[in-house]
């Protein structure tokens, strides 16, 4: 179990504050940008950061993510490069809890022994892998329970009830609701809709629930972290990231998206 | 119809270590109730009668037999023998399938189907049953394919599909797959996904296998009232390898029959160009299952190339992964050129011109007999028709049409 993750958690509930999870595209749009970028979301007040790994088959993802994606791959960053990326942010930043999504080939191919040793000792906190569900985890799960990384588990609208309880039995960090039928960044959130199916996951977990997919402004992050402990917002931040030319412009993009949000979530009341 | 299989997979999918439900979590629910809704239907009397019937009267099954004489003879061995699926309605396998996951979809009551497709048959095939079956149908194609397979996108628009190009990645059929998979996870409630291949999450593997598995179950039948006996060896072209799987699945059991997939080897495999995961890749996940893929050392899938766009895909059904690791099937492959001869070679001397999918299984199955006995029979799937590549031939010959 990762001790960053339960120790955010935690301190928000204590503070009575909603945790606030961007997620960028490791690499883009410049490798050399990215951990800066990190930095200037923690400032803003970002709780935990969810950093991509760039895949080329990215089949949970919407065209944005995708083609963030392609670009990181054609300045060549891969799983070893983001693995870096979390080392050289942790050289100052010890406490933002950070969360890999991405998809299962890359982890496999560097091995799905080596890769949560490594991970952990680069300081990462968690692992998502939007196209392995639990029950296909096998002797990845077991390297990441040895060392302590969380794997962070998915739950859907499409979701049983039956199937909530296995994944509440095995995740661990927090729980990621899927707010959404469909691809990052698609369609129209109804909020309303939420109630349940988180209350529903609090029945057989005690974990953090955090809801993401179709969040875009700081008035749906608001409407959202009413049923939730947490929200993440990916595809927004990451078109906005998009077209920035340097690493400084990069920094006040992240900056700007994230300061109002965060300045939202705390005035909720 | 369909029989009840005895063996693999296991319930969750696994051919050994390969196979499973690599996919997020919004559509594992979906996968659930397809393989319940499989379970059942494929049992139900009215159910495999309508198959039974479709398939004789609207595909046009059974497909024949064909000896290849002067083709036999040129190769100077084995007797060679064409299992006829060129002849199916739609021109190719590929309806097998189409045919029994559309219907699925009738009984589970979703209007709405969608496929991916590489050459365009699968796409036509899964056009053809939506019309008859007045489904709505979208259909995702590479926008690259779109280009080298003109005719059958204008086939799948006359019949009634839309046609989706893909630009994303390498434009070719894995990234239509890509696409398709994330249109059922947004339309996961009305629409059904007739995946074209044996690859992608269980149930999927199994029961495209078992659609095309016909024309295994005919093949044995009628060699053994032709011949006497079974052939002496199976040769299938493998992209996602449904055309070779339902050949190479009713002869598992048949020791003595040896199975051969081919896989396009584009350029030749040292060139890097190709599509030949069995035979120069490795282990991985890619769209739903584990399975033999192409990637780099980053774990990124490569982009592959063949001449034929069936088979340009960088992974491979995890069943096939299986038989490889078992040794039950040997898998090889053959380059453009190869193929190419091949297309020409049958064209010319037995006057049925091949698909260039069915073109590399000849090229082997070609070599293959010359290397045998006279007393012994080679089995080749003739898995498609050669009609839609008229024009990539044309332009390679340096004609415009």
């Amino acid at each position: 179990m990762s001790q960053r993750i339960a120790d955010c958690f935690e301190l928000a509930k204590k503070a009575g504050r909603k945790v606030l999870i961007p997620f960028i595209t490791a690499g883009d749009p410049d490798p050399g940008w990215t951990v800066a970028v990190m930095h200037a979301l923690a400032g803003a007040g970002a709780d935990l950061i969810e950093l991509g790994v760039p895949f080329s088959d990215p089949m949970a993802d919407g065209p944005v993510i995708q083609l963030a994606s392609e670009r990181a791959i054609e300045k060549h960053v891969t799983l070893g490069t983001v693995l870096e990326m979390v080392k050289l942010f942790r050289q100052t930043d010890t406490d933002t809890p950070v969360v890999l999504m991405g998809y299962m080939n890359p982890v496999e191919r560097y091995g799905n022994k080596r890769f949560p040793d490594h991970a952990t000792i680069a300081g990462v906190d968690g692992l998502l892998l939007v196209d392995c569900p639990p029950q296909e985890r096998d002797d990845l799960g077991v390297a990441m329970n040895d060392v302590g990384l969380d794997g962070i588990c998915l739950v859907t609208p499409t979701t049983t009830r039956e199937r909530v309880k296995d994944i509440a039995g095995v995740a661990n960090g927090f729980i990621y609701y899927v707010s959404l039928k469909g691809i990052t960044g698609a369609g129209q959130l109804d909020s309303s809709e939420l109630r349940e199916p988180i209350q529903q996951i609090r029945e057989f977990s005690q974990l953090p629930v955090a809801v993401g997919f179709g969040i875009k402004n700081a008035e749906m992050a608001v409407n959202v972290a009413a049923h939730s402990d947490a929200v993440v917002m990916g595809s927004a931040l990451v078109e906005a990231l998009s077209v920035a030319k340097n690493s400084e412009e990069a920094c006040s993009v992240a900056t700007a998206f994230v300061a109002p949000v965060r300045e939202s979530l705390d005035n909720m009341g | 119809m369909t029989e009840n299989q005895p063996g693999l997979p296991d319930k969750r999918g696994h051919f050994g270590e390969f196979g499973g439900q690599f996919v997020s979590e919004t559509l594992m629910h979906a996968l659930d109730e397809l393989q319940q809704a499989y379970g059942h239907w494929r049992k139900d009397e009215e159910f495999v009668q309508r198959m039974d019937e479709d398939l004789a009267n609207y595909v046009g099954r059974p497909s024949p037999i064909y000896y290849a004489q002067r083709y036999s003879e040129a190769a100077a061995g084995a007797k060679i023998y064409l299992k006829r699926e060129d002849l199916n309605h739609t021109g190719a396998h590929k309806i097998n399938n189409t045919m029994g996951q559309g219907l699925l979809a009738r009984y589970m009551g979703k209007k709405r189907v969608i496929a991916e497709t590489g050459a365009g048959q699968h796409g036509v095939a899964t056009a053809t049953v939506a019309a008859r079956l007045n489904q709505s149908c979208r259909v995702y194609m590479g926008d690259v394919d779109i280009q080298r397979q003109a005719i059958n996108v204008f086939r799948m628009r006359l019949l009634g599909a839309e046609v989706t190009g893909v630009s994303a990645g390498s434009a070719t059929l894995k990234d239509a797959l890509n696409e398709a998979m994330r249109d059922w996870v947004g339309n996961v409630d009305d629409t059904f996904y007739i995946i074209g291949t044996v690859a992608g999450p269980h149930p999927y593997p199994e029961m495209v296998r078992d659609f095309n598995a016909v024309v295994g179950r005919e093949a044995r039948r009628q060699m053994l009232k032709l011949c006497d006996s079974l052939p002496d060896a199976l040769v299938a072209c493998v992209g996602g390898g449904s055309n070779a799987m339902g050949l190479f699945h009713p002869f598992l059991e048949d020791k003595n029959v040896k199975m051969f997939g081919v896989e396009a080897a584009g350029h030749g495999l040292e060139s890097g160009q190709h599509a030949a995961s069995l035979c120069a890749g490795r282990p991985g996940v890619l769209h739903g299952c584990r399975t033999y893929l192409l990637d780099d050392d980053a774990g990124q899938i490569r982009h592959t190339h063949s001449i034929s766009a069936g088979l340009d895909y960088p992974g491979v059904g995890p069943e096939h992964a299986w038989l490889k690791e078992t040794g039950r099937a040997d898998y090889v492959a053959v380059t453009d050129e190869e193929a190419l001869r091949a297309f020409h070679q049958l064209t010319r001397l037995e006057g049925i011109m091949p698909a260039l999918e069915s073109s590399h299984a000849l090229a082997y199955g070609f070599k293959l007999a010359a290397g045998m006995r006279p007393d012994q029979r080679v089995l080749i799937n003739l898995s498609g028709r050669g009609d839609k590549d008229v024009q990539t031939v044309a332009e390679i010959e340096g004609l415009s049409l």
